[in-house]
């Protein structure tokens, strides 16, 4: 009785193990291939769930299947213009042939050494053969800049440096490493989806250069508001000066005609009454000068024929 | 039915163990580990990924669900409905009512070329929200890094296409729109599932050592409007007085005119009224009015000689007046 049920107990042990040898699962990340004493057997395994295989005979190595990341070194890469920046790229890239990757590369280790080799030198090349506007720029899109007007609009650049225009640009330079790193790879088993720039900086020496260049651009807007402002200074006192002048001088001008019009119109009441009989006016006029001019510092010669004393003679009505 | 066991010639009597009791509590562990392994509940903010032995079987929505226990059907969880952030060129330390931020310079993050070949420190976050949970899970290994590199990337790539002036200052609502647009179309090209809410620019600055320079020209502007507003009111000091005098002028002569015009009316009727009555009565009015004249002025002068026609000479009157009032010649 012992004996049947050690027996018993040792087969269900074996049929366990037999039945764990013979199943695996694969997540939907893995894909796997399947070696028999090391020689693969059939086409890698892509589809995840669970699957079957000759236990201990075969063996099961797991590979990711999802897209994986690359991220790159920076790299101090003269452009074709000879200016020295720093690139940093990164790929993101998957295993499509797992069979291929595992007798070439074998592992995600050195894959990775692979394509810091290949991805590296590529990138060197087609960097050194583009000038660094290529790299920077996307697209011919016209760029306005602060020039303030005095309106204050903003105007498109007026440097020649900026409005330097580029053939290719940054996404097709990146396309074509992408191209040209997609011919290399396939030997790994490997697909590269996309690789692309991450940072592309000037080096120490440039940077100061270009802040430099900056400064000296910040400068000369400074100098344009307050030059602006000095000018539109000028234009307002130029203003006021005009306008004051214009002002007082109407007024005068306005007031001389006024006075004028009313002397003229005096005037012509004046003559209108006294031309009615002239030379009673003079009479008139006569007599009130005589009240005006004559004080108690006059000295008055009469004479006795003059109408005033011609009865101091005689009374008689001549 | 113990068990006796000869220890070193002792006889050691071991612990009943009912076999009861133990196919019990083996029983029970089987139980609680179908009922833990078979239901499972997804939150109204998540969704469940069903995988059987590790396939993908379906996506389940919020509520108590069943599954095939044993670890044969497992449910990853995806948070679909929460906005997930990322933050380049600063990272918040500590969030809350007065949030933290750390003091660590991310300028590799955020130092860029413009179009224009300057720099600038960009710092910007991006919102993303998981849209498709099996593509989430399953298609890319490093999904935050992956995100953080692309939008690196494409951040970049827009920014390399605008001048310093308008990623500072005039243009970053359309940058902020182009990143978000061209990042989604790089990650729909990675199928990494995920949805850009927004790409928002926070700081943007010029580097440090510029920094100086972009300040002095708000100062240039600044200065300039103060001196547009010096030379205005020194026009307003003076322009609104001169036109107040301009118009004083003006009413002084219209003044003046009034005066004039009046007067010379009153003279006019003043003489007609006289001229009038005079021709009525020429002769006699003349006499009146020419005596009442001499009446009026005779008191007043100093001295009146009367000469008569008949004497000739002046001069021994005029000494006769000097010696009656002196006493001597």
């Amino acid at each position: 009785m012992n004996f049947r049920r050690i027996f018993l107990l040792l087969a269900v042990f074996v049929l366990v193990l037999v039945a764990g040898a013979s199943f695996y699962t694969l997540d939907e990340t893995q894909q796997a291939i399947i070696t028999q004493f090391g020689e693969p057997v059939d086409q890698p395994i892509r589809e995840a769930g669970l699957h079957m295989k000759v236990p201990f005979i075969q063996k099961v190595t797991i590979f990711d299947k999802r897209i994986l990341e690359w991220d790159g070194a920076p790299n101090q890469i003269p452009t074709e213009d000879k200016k020295y920046i720093w690139v940093n790229t990164f790929a993101r890239w998957r295993i499509v042939d797992p069979l291929k990757f595992y007798q070439s590369v074998n592992n995600e280790t050195a894959a990775q050494s692979r394509l810091d080799d290949i991805i590296d030198g590529v990138t060197r090349d087609i960097i050194t053969q583009s000038p660094l506007i290529e790299i920077v720029r996307n697209s011919n899109r016209e760029m306005t800049t602060i020039v303030e007007g005095d309106s204050g609009t903003v105007e498109p650049a007026v440097e020649s440096q900026e409005i330097e225009t580029i053939t290719s640009g940054r996404s097709q330079i990146m396309d074509r490493i992408l191209a040209k790193v997609s011919e290399m790879v396939p030997q790994y088993g490997i697909e590269v989806i996309d690789i692309r720039i991450k940072h592309i900086n000037y080096i120490d020496d440039v940077l100061r250069k270009v802040y430099d260049r900056m400064i000296a651009e910040r400068n000369r807007i400074a100098e344009k508001y307050r030059s602006e402002g000095q000018g539109e200074r000028a234009k307002i006192d130029g203003q006021r000066e005009k306008d004051l002048q214009t002002i007082t001088s109407q007024a005068y001008k306005q007031a001389q005609q006024i006075k004028g019009e009313a002397d003229a119109r005096a005037a012509r009441i004046y003559a209108d009454a006294y031309n009615r009989d002239p030379e009673f006016y003079s009479f008139l006029q006569t007599l009130d000068s005589y009240r005006t001019t004559l004080n108690q510092n006059s000295t008055l010669f009469l004479k006795t024929d003059s109408d005033f004393l011609k009865y101091l003679k005689s009374t008689a009505p001549r | 039915m113990a068990r006796m066991v000869n220890m070193s010639g002792k006889v050691v009597e071991l612990p009943r163990f009912e076999g009861r009791w133990l196919r019990l509590i083996a029983i029970g562990a089987v139980v609680a580990w179908f009922l833990l392994s078979s239901f499972y509940t997804v939150d109204a903010d998540e969704v469940g990924v069903i995988q059987r032995f590790g396939k993908y079987v379906e996506t389940m929505q919020p509520g108590l669900h069943m599954k095939i226990p044993f670890g044969i059907e497992t449910v990853k969880k995806v948070k679909v409905q929460r906005v997930l952030k990322e933050e380049f060129g600063y990272r918040t330390q500590a969030p809350g009512v007065r949030t933290t931020y750390e003091e660590a310079d991310y300028s590799s993050e955020s130092l860029m070329l413009t179009g224009d070949l300057s720099c600038a420190l960009v710092e910007w976050i991006v919102q993303y929200r998981i849209k498709d949970p099996k593509a989430y899970l399953f298609h890319v290994r490093d999904i935050t890094g992956t995100i953080r590199d692309l939008t690196q990337s494409a951040m970049r790539q827009v920014v390399g296409d605008h001048s310093v002036d308008e990623v500072i200052i005039t243009n970053r609502q359309e940058i902020s729109l182009e990143v978000r647009d061209l990042l989604q179309e790089l990650l729909d090209h990675t199928e990494t599932g995920v949805d850009i809410v927004t790409v928002n620019l926070q700081d943007v600055n010029p580097p440090g050592p510029v920094q100086p320079a972009f300040n002095a020209v708000n100062e240039a502007k600044q200065e300039r409007e103060r001196i547009i507003n010096e030379a205005l009111e020194a026009y307003n000091k003076v322009i609104p007085q001169a036109q107040g005098e301009a118009e004083q002028l003006r009413r002084q002569a219209e003044g003046y005119s009034v005066n004039r015009v009046n007067r010379a009316r009153g003279d006019a009727d003043k003489f007609l009224a006289i001229w009038q009555e005079y021709s009525r009565a020429r002769d006699v009015t003349r006499r009146r009015m020419y005596l009442e004249t001499m009446l009026d002025v005779m008191p007043r002068v100093k001295e009146v000689y009367i000469i008569d026609d008949k004497q000739s000479n002046l001069i021994p009157l005029l000494q006769m007046r000097g010696l009656e009032k002196g006493g001597q010649p």
